[in-house]
């Protein structure tokens, strides 16, 4: 059967023949709605326990096309498999409850469920969840063929920030680029072949997959990265440039997530935008108290208001590492600022990308609406922080492999947050096309490993300052730049996720440090960042069914590394 | 009794369930989804809910034992599973009373929950018990009765 829920054999019949996973704790309620997805002629397996749902769907993942859980459940927290669900899978997941309290269901749509339905559920309503299905083949159909719109999509800027004409511009703009998309898609201008909007195989990112791809991406540079070169450079036959493509953009989401939480760990701390560029410590460590609490704002976006984000690198203790690891990245493209490029985009994807589930933002996320914003190619991956600071020594290296496990980011955000009705669409397109890559990367100078670097943040502050409400994480800094990367990358205990948010916190210092006028060209690579933080992060799922484990890597790590604000990016509360 | 008079019986007992507010909706959902599959599906499913409801009615018996301090969280929660056990079949006096001392778990009020949890379980057991003989009689007069009836 082919990976799409579209089998031929049950593509003529869609929607009877849908397969259907329920998770309920509740014995009487998974009965009866067995029995009622049946009477819809849908393929139905049921579970009564969350880690055994993952189970199945970690065995195969092509097997289901939607899944449907209650929130509570007595071995994991419902919006935590929400969240696993959609980063690993990428499945439509509906979440079900008998308390219908608004903000239950806000959290639910910010974590990524694309339903969210009150029990006693009827019928009619478990007719209609087809419609989640053919939704999301429609926009992953999109995604691959356009990327160009990827800009636009990231702009999806929740707040309204003056200074950032970007929000405004993106949200135009990605309906737009849908438009001339959908145009697009008519003609041959897809790197991708598959215009099928109804099907897309769906490649199921393994660790090793992953860190292959990862590899790949720093080898090339993060700012030069793109597709086809990682698609070459892999080395995977099967593998397709879509399906790197799209790998690709859910991995840049990732990092400008975990940015932006960084960001707004920062600036909840009040981080200083004051361009010290030498990072010191000090500032870090609070950069990560910011975070810790932060929990579930995944930071990534980096509101760079010209789209350069320049990290400052510089010296601190943690900047040991870091140095390290600026050294690293093939492209170091510092650029100041020139960039034009619009990072309001970028701002605004990331503020998205806060929300994104991965961020688990338990705190009042109301911006958590940005959600899932893919965040837009700018990323120039080529800077790639490798090495986290200090504490985690492993983690340039680490980085790099823990990715393997990075979940499709992406992918999982989007959608739940409406702010702009494109944006919805746009974020389940994770397709990052080279074309995209270039563009941002020129901006970017991302990460700024190396202590010259100048973080603009500027930018970025104003793109934070969209998610007004965001959890800390995204508010990084009252001060319209700071772009501040919450590193909230979940760092796993194994030090992964070390890695991730110290190189988060650093370029957040850094990028606070940049001051205020920087342009943040380096959300690419705060968002790189931030990616392989939060692969680390979101991976857990993939490394083990102990959630507990994974839920607090940055618990760990924070420990370990004694950033505390760390953790709460990442952590997926 | 003749059958007829059984079916009759069984029909008006079903119908003052409902009209003394005791069952809503969910029930006549319920037995929607009966057919020649599951022909008993509605009974299967209260005895399901009776089954493991009764779990937690002890559950929270047990929990409202300790007062110094009373586990308010551990009692919402509890709680909450017994609600949506009981939205599963419609039991709405039941869910009523759910709401009202999950009401007192949140204002921290120990003497309501007790009280309350004291009028939930009256509601519960009348019910179980009404609902036990309705399914006692609905066998007699015979499956397809119920069957026809439900769809």
């Amino acid at each position: 059967m082919d990976n799409g829920c579209f089998s031929s054999s049950r593509h003529d019949a869609f929607p009877a023949g849908l397969r259907v996973l329920v998770v309920d704790d509740d014995p009487t309620w998974l009965r009866i709605l067995e029995k009622m997805l049946k009477k819809c002629l849908y393929e139905v397996t049921t579970c009564c326990l969350a880690i055994e749902a993952l189970k199945k769907l970690r065995e195969r993942k092509d097997a289901y096309d939607i899944v449907i859980s209650d929130v509570n459940m007595p071995d994991m927290d419902g919006f935590k498999l929400l969240e696993q669900v959609g980063l690993e899978m990428d499945l439509p997941v509906i979440m079900m409850s008998v308390d219908g309290e608004t903000s239950r269901v806000m959290k639910g749509v910010q974590h990524g469920a694309c339903d969210y339905l009150l029990k006693p559920i009827r019928m009619k309503e478990l007719r209609n969840i087809w419609q989640h299905v053919f939704r999301k083949r429609m926009h992953e159909a999109r995604d691959f063929e356009s990327h160009d719109g990827f800009e636009g999509i990231h702009l999806m800027r929740n707040g309204s920030d003056p200074s950032d004409d970007g929000n405004l511009f993106a949200v135009e703009e990605i309906s737009s680029m849908k438009k001339r998309k959908d145009a697009d898609n008519k003609h041959d201008d897809k790197e991708f072949g598959d215009h099928s909007p109804t099907k897309k195989a769906r490649v199921v990112w393994s660790v090793d997959l992953h860190q292959k791809f990862v590899k790949a991406v720093n080898q090339i540079g993060f700012d030069k990265v793109g597709p086809k070169k990682i698609l070459d450079l892999m080395n995977v036959p099967w593998l397709t440039r879509e399906n790197v493509a799209s790998h690709l953009q859910k991995y840049r989401l990732y990092l400008s997530r975990l940015q932006k939480e960084n960001d707004q760990k920062s600036s909840s701390c009040g981080t200083k935008h004051s361009d010290s560029p030498s990072k010191d410590p000090g500032s870090f460590s609070f950069l990560n108290t910011t975070n810790k609490q932060q929990n579930d704002v995944t930071i990534d976006i980096f509101g760079y208001s010209d789209g350069t984000l320049l990290l400052q690198m510089d010296a601190p203790s943690h900047a040991g590492d870091m140095k390290e690891i600026v050294s690293e990245p093939t492209t170091e493209k510092r650029r100041a600022s020139t960039n034009d490029i619009p990072d309001p985009k970028i701002q605004k994807s990331s503020k998205m990308s806060l929300n994104q589930p991965f961020a688990s933002v338990e705190s009042s996320e109301t911006n958590q609406a940005v959600f899932d914003c893919t965040i837009p190619t700018q990323y120039s991956w080529s800077e790639f922080p490798k090495g986290p600071l200090k504490e985690e020594q492993k983690t340039l290296v680490q980085l790099e492999g823990s990715f393997s496990q990075f979940p499709l980011h992406g992918k999982k955000h989007h959608i739940q947050v409406d702010q702009s009705q494109s944006i919805g669409s746009i974020n389940s397109n994770p397709s990052v096309t080279e074309e995209e890559v270039d563009a941002s990367l020129e901006t970017k100078p991302l990460y700024a490993y190396q202590s010259d670097y100048v973080s603009p943040v500027s930018s970025i502050g104003s793109a934070v300052d969209t998610f007004p409400n965001q959890s800390k994480s995204l508010m990084v800094n009252d001060q319209s730049s700071e772009p501040i990367f919450t590193s909230n990358l979940g760092l796993k205990t194994q030090g992964f996720n070390l890695d991730c948010i110290s190189d988060l916190d650093f370029y957040q210092r850094n990028l606070l440090l940049g001051g205020g006028a920087a342009s943040a060209p380096l959300e690419e690579d705060l968002n790189f960042f931030l990616l392989h933080g939060e692969c680390y992060n979101m991976n857990f799922g993939l490394q083990n069914i102990d959630m507990s484990e994974y839920y607090d890597p940055r618990l760990h790590f924070y420990d370990s590394a004694d950033y505390s604000s760390v953790d709460q990016g990442l952590f997926i509360a | 009794m003749d059958k007829n008079q059984s079916r009759r019986q069984v029909a008006s007992m079903k119908q003052s369930l409902f009209d003394q507010g005791l069952l809503d909706e969910q029930f006549i959902q319920l037995e929607g989804l009966q057919d020649d599959a599951n022909p008993n599906f509605v009974e299967e499913i209260v005895t399901l809910h009776y089954r493991d409801s009764s779990r937690l009615i002890s559950s929270i018996e047990q929990a409202l034992k300790e007062r110094n301090p009373m586990d308010f969280n551990k009692l919402d929660t509890l709680m909450h599973q017994f609600k949506g056990s009981s939205s599963s079949i419609g039991a709405k006096k039941v869910k009523a009373e759910c709401n009202l001392f999950r009401e007192y778990c949140r204002a921290g009020n120990a003497e309501g929950c007790v009280r309350s949890f004291q009028q939930l379980k009256k509601e519960y057991v009348a019910l179980r018990k009404k609902l036990e003989a309705y399914f006692q009689l609905a066998r007699q007069v015979g499956p397809q009765e119920t069957a026809c009836r439900s769809k």
